[in-house]
């Protein structure tokens, strides 16, 4: 029991984080119809920019919350920045273009993201000042949970909360969601299509930045690689919650989270990234439109 | 006054020559048709007005506050302008509510109490939508999807309205109960640009029309004439 609980704290925190990352592989696709695959690379971007953030303002032994906030925010905007500058460069161009083309173009801006951040960053692993200080906060039974698996929840929750209202209750989600439905129909009632797919890219990736600091406060270890296997993780989250449903992909995030835990508990951690494939595989066989998606019918 | 005056335009889908040098004007204050069978290019003739077609050659000009190069401008632009269409086809945010699909409609309009009579409005018009517009739009009937696209282009205050094929895949009797609306719009200062595929009912309504076949215009003037004239009443009324 103690270590299912255990786990299962661990696991929510990091499907959180899953969740912040698939967040912006759902809205992309929703508007584009395009897996961004540079979408992991992003997370790290956000996890580097956080760490010079965090060097900058000066790691004292006191942890003021403040500075969390501003490396937060930090690799929001360097994120966000990055995300829209993507989208412009590489993606706007390739709008007409057969999506296999657009695909393998976030392939090689994947690669790019990788390759350049070894250059800038070197590649050695970094290792993520202590902005927070571990200590217990409850007990759950004998479980201790700690100030970082909270923060790390209660962050993600805000931010999903402030998504959430943008995505339902704002003009520009209402016409984020209209794009994901007809981008002609969203263009005939005089929605600047080019705009919103901007300001979904800066969303997603402003997600994904704070992702990384947050995994930065778990597993402090951070390098230009990190994004590869979170963002492959984070998509087969966004996959199993069904790809342009944003509630699914919380769903997806939390679910990779927590099962990747259990599998770590109670088997061997060697089995977590099988496991976390082996679900999707699953999935594609059994529900492909995923677990929240629709199924869409090609008509012919 | 000329409202939209379109001279020799071209438009190309690909490799396909689909209109041909079109030249028409609509004036203030009306309402004219063009009507032709599929593919005489009136969709795209409409699609390429509101910006999601490129001509490659020709002008589209508005003149409302200055002339303005439609054929120039983005789409949002377009519609800023008062150069609104809705659809064929409808297409209707099925996934929103009613209430949602309108107030996308307003996206261009940034003034809340305006907005809020343009509301006021299109539910009097339309008292169904009213009675709806907690519904997603996937629900509705047909007929109340249609109504619901042409709330929608209301929603953005047009001058201009253009109208693709608002009797497709609708019952009669609510074909006669939109059209009785459009007569409405039309009576509020709106002008109108109808593509229609029942080409007696279209001319019915219209003042003034064009007949459009693969992609040029081959007959144009009043409705009362072309409704007369032996050569559309062959084609396209069913009269031998």
């Amino acid at each position: 029991m103690e270590i299912f609980l255990q786990q299962l704290v661990n696991g929510i925190s990091w499907g959180s984080v899953y969740a912040l990352i698939a967040i912006g592989y759902t809205m992309v696709y929703g508007v584009l119809k395009l897996i961004n695959f540079a979408h992991g690379d992003v997370y790290m971007i956000g996890a580097m920019t956080g760490y010079y953030v965090a060097l900058t303002l000066g790691v004292t032994e006191s942890h003021p919350l403040w500075h969390l906030g501003v490396v937060i925010l930090g690799a929001m905007v360097v994120c966000a920045l990055l995300g829209v500058a993507i989208e412009k460069i590489a993606y706007k161009p390739l709008r007409k273009a057969p999506r296999i083309t657009a695909l393998i173009t976030a392939i090689g801006v994947s690669f790019f993201l990788e390759y350049a951040g070894q250059l800038i960053f070197g590649a050695d692993p970094k290792f993520f000042p202590q902005l927070i200080e571990s200590r217990p906060l409850f007990h759950i039974g004998d479980v201790a949970i700690t100030t970082i698996p909270a923060i790390i929840v209660v962050v993600s929750l805000i931010l999903m909360g402030i998504l959430r209202h943008i995505v339902m209750h704002t003009n520009v989600g209402r016409a984020m969601r209209a794009v994901a439905f007809s981008p002609d129909a969203a263009q005939m009632v005089g929605v600047p299509v080019d705009r919103i797919i901007s300001i979904t890219f800066i969303i997603g990736s402003a997600l994904a930045g704070a992702a990384g600091v947050l995994v930065g406060l778990n597993t402090p270890k951070i390098d230009p690689l990190m994004g590869i296997m979170a963002g492959l993780k984070a998509f087969v989250a966004a996959v199993i919650g069904g790809i342009g449903n944003v509630p699914g992909a919380l769903i997806g995030g939390f679910f990779i989270g927590i099962s990747e835990s259990m599998v770590s508990g109670y088997l061997s951690s060697t089995y977590r990234d099988a496991f976390s494939f082996l679900l999707l595989i699953i999935i594609l066989l059994v529900r492909p439109e995923g677990l929240l998606g629709k199924r869409s019918v090609e008509k012919v | 006054m000329t409202l939209l005056s379109i001279r020799n335009l071209h438009v190309h889908y690909g490799a396909i020559h689909a209109i041909k040098g079109i030249s028409l004007d609509v004036n203030e204050g009306e309402i004219v048709t063009l009507i032709g069978s599929n593919g005489a290019g009136k969709t795209t003739l409409l699609r390429t007005i509101s910006g999601l077609l490129r001509p490659s050659q020709g002008t589209i000009e508005y003149n409302d506050d200055g002339l303005k190069p439609l054929h120039r401008m983005k789409s949002h632009e377009i519609v800023r302008c008062g150069v609104v269409q809705s659809p064929e086809g409808r297409m209707i945010f099925n996934t929103l509510t009613v209430e949602e699909n309108l107030l996308l409609g307003a996206y261009s309009q940034k003034d809340a109490a305006k907005i809020q009579e343009s509301r006021e409005m299109v539910f009097t018009l339309f008292p169904r939508l009213k009675e709806r517009r907690r519904q997603v739009g996937g629900t509705l009937s047909g007929g109340e999807q249609q109504m619901l696209a042409i709330g929608r282009a209301l929603m953005a205050r047009p001058k201009l309205l253009l109208l693709d094929e608002p009797s497709l895949g609708i019952a009669p009797a609510l074909v006669q109960q939109i059209f009785t609306t459009l007569r409405q719009i039309n009576k509020r200062g709106v002008t109108i640009l109808l593509v229609e595929q029942d080409a007696y009912l279209a001319l019915e309504t219209a003042n003034r029309g064009y007949v459009l076949e693969t992609g040029k215009i081959v007959n144009e003037g009043a409705a009362k004439e072309l409704i007369a004239n032996p050569a559309v009443q062959q084609a396209y009324l069913g009269m031998a």
